[in-house]
């Protein structure tokens, strides 16, 4: 075994990959760039070499940098991670060259899978089904219309220079085929210049599954079953889950066969990935192999009991694969999220800058329940511009998903990040989606079920309900806390009331509460009594509530009149008064709220290095606008809202005073 | 007996009805509640005690005898805050607009009186049309009668005035003179001379709002220190205010039981000076994070947001915080900035609440704006008040320390009882390029050599040890101990006894 390897990645796989080979007594060496020069995973290794500036081309993507850090380390192995440089020919090439194994597959299947047509022209001749479809060249309507039979309807049509939807239709039918073929010979033409047409299997409510392969190089293949990603946004993978909820035994086997016969054709060696697209009856076809570790394989970990690093290392070292097909059995589901510093109340947009806070849920593995939390961040960290926005993948494993399901609400619910904007809400209001709890997946999910975005989750009756006891009982908690305040007037010190209205969500409930042991007995108007059981103190960001003897956990944020809560994909705000608060409360007109300027004003007197937007664009809430350098400080002066720029008063270079107008918004 | 009884409750009745149900509906239109329904808020339930519901005024002009409403448009009194007594009036606007009578100035008076004599704030709820026009004179002494008791009352004990309609002409000068003004969002406005008025004279056409509303007086005059959102909102934020102070300058700041350990350590706190001194970083997370349960009441937010100031608690004991904030001009110090922080030193200086002050500055803001506006005497406000105050002072150097701002942040030439730096403080005349260029003004052609004279003065200069052999700061301690270190200094400083020599009073540079 080595004694040494060096991780060629950053943020949570490096942490990730420190950890299994700190596990088999194996020496770590971290590099890292000047933007991660404190991050975990040079923190987590046992030694860390710089290897050049911020942006990746000249750091973690720059083979001549990572291997004068290999050399410098003396370390006998290298783990690429993914992304990076873990699919790059010429990397396993210079490690070979140097006599430093890769902890990875050989540079030829690197090669021949890393080309779109090449792979499945191999997958084809290793009798894995690929998408059906017609390559060469499509000369006439007639022509069209035969393939488009042979093939089986729904059909797609696409222009070979094709993108954008330009130049593609979906024939369901032989007239809908020889007049799609005419329109999209037409529109190619006239959009890209060429013409040429290509017809292949329209696939129906396509689901990305794809199956894990392992083979050591010396004849051993073996599968470890399937994982579900299916939910995605523009094609970035959002949660991730095995095994899938759409496939049955005969085709798991199938798939894995196909699979592992497709590894094998390629002389794979490590852990791979092999992508299928899948319709609702079950159809597969091949989209890709991966020839990598893949960021969602905690889940398969989750359910085989594999530690897919360990064995990607153990083949490095030229041992052969200790399991057999038959030694690999699944229990139970799991279920992963993809933490991002994405907003997704301003459209997903990327968010950096400063974790203020950053408390993952408790990690554990019971037998019935567990939490796994991968991450590459830590309170305090700062979230850069230059990687990838995902800043930790949040696991949960339970005997079924309906299990696993339940414990990622509860672990999302007990994720605490601040400072930056970040996707849980959006993740925990899927985990609630009527549609995704019944497994009903497609590639088109996301675009489908939040076609307008995302702007919070709505919460059942239930569920308010128990936040507004939540609430009040906290409430009053805080209440006589307050009333204990030193210099109070002998003998005429505040009673705090029993009675409370909590307004939230457009409801309003008037409740009382009855104190009892360790918590509160709420009773609402309607006569209906929720208990509420809880050791919170005031300045608690995280409540954990027994509520009628289920776990209630809410992120909690204390105000003047009651607090602002976030759970289950909903932030909400949440009033909690007197009955005489609400009363009067109710007596105010509904306040309409006053017209944001249409101008961007320069807050301080500064020189404008930097505009980051032009005349006609249109801008998302919090989207850089322009930079502002004032004190030899550069302010970036972010959009309040969304809107199109109407015009742009100043330049780059300009010296503005306070007041003065940057920009116009229509 | 009986009958005496009986139009006693007839008049209480008829003094809780106001200016009416006509009246109180078109207040609650506007989106205001009226001043008893606005003292239900402010105080403890059951708690208020009103002193001269009966009084009426004695104008017999213009048909005034006519009309003699009890209680004469103001209601006074007092009650308790969480138990905690205070003095308050409230102006109704359905009663003659909430217009100053000479009796309705009596009114207020008198509580005045009582809250100076017993040690108890004053909070006045502002709503009120201005001076009662038929009364001349004796409304306006009325006005005087009142700011002379601001006056009197200032450093004695707190003054809170709440803007909640409208505050015009010469009774703005009653809250301009107390030590925190709230506003309501969209339906408060102060000014001296009315939208009318300035058309008249100067041309500008202005509205209400824009002349004298919440944001303008929490943004650009700085004349209020915070507004909220309708009653409900402001008064629940006025109680929470008072929770901080204490209730005259003979009695400590308030204690409330806390759940915060004293003793936290905060290791993100490690990472917030960004390794580049030109980067910014937000002060206010240091505050949070030092605060007791991450409380912090700000005061004047909108305002130079260059400097932060507020309370908070350590230990359940108020702290004054005031900070440098790289954020916003690089954290410096200028008129705006020096005004807000000089006035918030003072008023904890006034009531013995102990003074955080947290330092990143990298100077005065230059240019003619600055010098024209009399930057040297509106930043002298700002020395003069931390060179003055007795109470407990604590400073914590995060970064930057530089030239005479240095000297102005508590130092510990200005009696800082005790004064931390972090490892990252750099506690020098001016930032490393700009001394080597005066030192090494001969070499400015050559770009190296001054590189190389700033990394030499870069490395003398940026560490907290030149300061520390001196003795100038007590410790350099680690960002992560901050509330720790700074618990226990606040602790060891409880029983300070620090006098000034007698003086009749100083002569800040107003």
């Amino acid at each position: 075994m080595f004694g040494k390897i060096l991780i060629a990645n950053r943020g949570e796989i490096a942490c990730r990959v420190i950890a299994t080979a700190r596990k088999m007594g194996i020496r770590t060496v971290a590099i890292y760039s000047d933007a991660d020069a404190v991050a975990l995973h040079v923190r987590m290794a046992d030694e860390a070499i710089r290897i050049g500036p911020a942006p990746a081309d000249q750091s973690y993507i720059s083979i001549p940098r990572v291997m004068e850090a290999v050399r410098a380390s003396g370390a006998e192995a290298v783990h690429p991670g993914y992304g990076f440089l873990s699919e790059n020919k010429a990397f396993a090439e210079a490690l070979e060259a140097e006599g430093v194994a890769f902890i990875g597959p050989g540079a030829h299947a690197i090669e021949a899978m890393g080309d779109k047509i090449a792979s499945k022209k191999i997958a084809t001749e290793a009798g894995v089904s690929t998408v059906p479809g017609y390559m060469g060249l499509i000369a006439d309507e007639d022509e069209a219309a035969r393939i488009s039979g042979e093939i089986g309807y729904p059909v797609m049509i696409k222009a070979s220079a094709g993108g954008g939807g330009k130049g593609m239709r979906v024939a369901w039918t032989e007239a809908e085929a020889r007049e799609g073929f005419g329109s999209s010979r037409s529109e190619a033409r006239s959009s890209f210049g060429d013409d040429r047409i290509f017809i292949e299997k329209f696939v129906t409510s396509p689901r990305h599954i794809e199956i894990q392969v392992l083979a050591d190089g010396q004849g051993n293949c073996i599968h470890l079953g399937e994982r579900e990603c299916s939910i995605q946004r523009r094609n970035q993978k959002v949660i991730e889950e095995a095994p899938s909820p759409l496939l049955d035994a005969a085709t798991r086997a199938a798939m894995g066969a196909e699979a592992v016969s497709l590894a094998q054709a390629v002389g794979y060696r490590s852990a791979g990935t092999v992508e299928f697209i899948v319709d609702a009856d079950r159809n597969f076809y091949f989209l890709e192999m991966n020839t990598r570790l893949q960021v969602e394989h905690p889940v398969t970990e989750l359910v085989t009991g594999i530690d897919l690093v360990e064995e990607m290392i153990r083949i490095a070292a030229g041992e052969p694969l200790r399991l057999r097909q038959e030694d690999v059995k699944t229990s139970g589901w799991a279920i992963e999220s993809r933490l991002y510093a994405e907003d997704p109340y301003r459209n997903f947009l990327p968010s950096i800058g400063r974790l203020t806070r950053y408390r993952p849920p408790r990690e554990f593995a019971r037998e019935d329940k567990a939490v796994r939390n991968d991450t590459g961040v830590f309170e305090g960290g700062e979230i850069s511009m230059f990687y990838d926005p995902m800043i930790a993948k949040l696991c949960t494993w339970g005997p079924d998903r309906q299990a696993a399901l339940e414990a990622m609400r509860e672990a999302l619910d007990a994720f605490e990040v601040e400072g930056i904007g970040h996707n849980l809400p959006f993740l925990s209001a899927v985990m609630d989606h009527p549609r995704f709890a019944a497994g009903e997946l497609t590639t088109a999910f996301i675009a489908e079920e939040y076609p307008e975005g995302f702007s919070g989750a709505e919460l059942p009756e239930g569920t308010l309900r128990r936040i507004a006891a939540s609430a009040a009982a906290m409430f009053r908690v805080a209440e006589i806390r307050r009333a204990r305040i030193s210099g109070r007037m002998d003998n005429h010190e505040r009673r705090v009331g029993a009675s409370w209205v909590v307004a939230l969500a457009g409801r309003s409930f008037a409740v009382e509460v009855e104190p009892r042991e360790g918590g509160a007995k709420v009773r609402f108007a309607d006569g209906a009594v929720h208990d509420v059981v809880s050791d919170w103190t005031p300045g608690q960001t995280l409540a954990r509530i027994e509520a009628d003897g289920d776990a209630v956990t809410l992120n909690v944020r204390t105000c003047a009149t009651g607090f602002r809560i976030r759970h289950r994909g909903a932030d909400l705000d949440v009033k909690v008064w007197t009955p005489r608060q609400a009363e009067l409360a109710a007596l105010m007109p509904e306040r309409v709220a006053p017209d944001t300027s249409r101008l961007l004003l320069c807050p301080m007197p500064g020189l404008v290095v930097a505009l980051h937007v032009e005349e006609g664009q249109e801008v998302e809430e919090g989207q850089p606008l322009c930079t502002v350098e004032a004190m030899k400080m550069e302010n970036i002066l972010r959009a309040e809202r969304k809107a199109r720029v109407a015009a742009v008063k100043v330049s780059s270079g300009d010296s503005l005073a306070v007041d003065e107008i940057i920009m116009e918004f229509e | 007996m009986k009958e005496i009884t009986q139009e006693l409750e007839a008049r209480r009745a008829d003094a809780r009805k106001g200016g009416g149900e006509k009246r109180i509906a078109a207040q609650h239109a506007k989106g205001k509640l009226t001043a008893r329904e606005r003292l239900d808020l402010l105080l403890d339930d059951g708690s208020f005690e009103e002193f001269d519901m009966f009084v009426r005024h004695r104008c017999t002009d213009f048909g005034m005898e006519q009309q003699r409403p009890d209680g004469d448009g103001v209601i006074t009194g007092w009650g308790t805050i969480n138990g905690r007594m205070v003095c308050v009036f409230s102006q109704d606007f359905t009663v003659f607009g909430g217009s100053l009578s000479e009796t309705h100035a009596q009114k207020i008076c008198k509580i005045m009186d009582m809250a100076v004599r017993v040690g108890a704030p004053i909070i006045g709820l502002n709503d009120s049309g201005g001076a009662r026009i038929q009364e001349g004179v004796a409304s306006l002494s009325g006005y005087a009668e009142v700011f002379r008791r601001n006056i009197e009352a200032s450093g004695v004990v707190p003054q809170i005035s709440v803007i909640m309609g409208p505050c015009a002409g010469g009774a703005v000068y009653s809250p301009a003179m107390t030590d925190f003004i709230f506003m309501v969002e969209g339906t408060s406005y102060m000014f001296v001379t009315g939208p009318d008025v300035v058309k008249t004279v100067t041309n500008e056409v202005v509205t209400a709002e824009e002349l004298g509303g919440a944001s303008t007086h929490t943004r650009r005059s700085s004349v209020a220190d915070a507004a909220y959102a309708g009653d409900v909102e402001t008064l629940a934020e006025v109680r929470r205010l008072v929770d901080f102070l204490p209730l005259s300058n003979r009695s400590e700041a308030p204690v409330r039981p806390f759940f915060d350990d004293p003793e936290r350590i905060d290791e993100s706190l490690d990472t917030l000076v960004p390794p580049s001194p030109t980067m910014p970083y937000d002060m206010k997370e240091l505050i949070l994070k030092i605060a007791d349960e991450g409380d912090f009441d700000e005061m004047q937010a909108e305002f130079a947001k260059n400097i932060i100031t507020g309370f908070i608690r350590i230990e359940g004991r108020t702290v004054g915080v005031v900070g440098n904030q790289p954020m916003v001009l690089a954290g410096c110090l200028d008129i705006d900035s020096s005004r807000k922080a000089a006035r918030f030193v003072r008023f904890c200086d006034c009531f013995g609440i102990p003074i955080l002050t947290l330092v990143d500055v990298p100077g005065f803001l230059p240019g003619t704006g600055q010098e024209f506006g009399g930057v040297i005497k509106h930043g002298a406000k700002l020395l003069f008040a931390y060179g003055e105050a007795t109470v407990p002072k604590v400073t914590v150097i995060t970064r930057k320390a530089y030239g005479g701002a240095y000297d102005v942040m508590s130092s510990k030439h200005l009696r800082g009882d005790v004064n931390y730096a972090w490892p990252t403080a750099r506690i020098a005349v001016m930032g490393a390029k700009g001394a080597a260029e005066i030192l090494y003004r001969s070499e400015l052609r050559d770009p190296e050599k001054i590189a190389e004279r700033t990394a030499d003065y870069e490395e003398r200069f940026a560490n907290p040890f030149i300061a520390a052999e001196r003795g100038f700061i007590d410790d350099v301690i680690q960002p992560h101990a901050t509330r720790r270190r700074v618990a226990r200094a606040l602790a060891a400083l409880r029983g300070k006894n620090a006098e000034l020599p007698w003086k009749k009073h100083d002569n800040i540079p107003l």
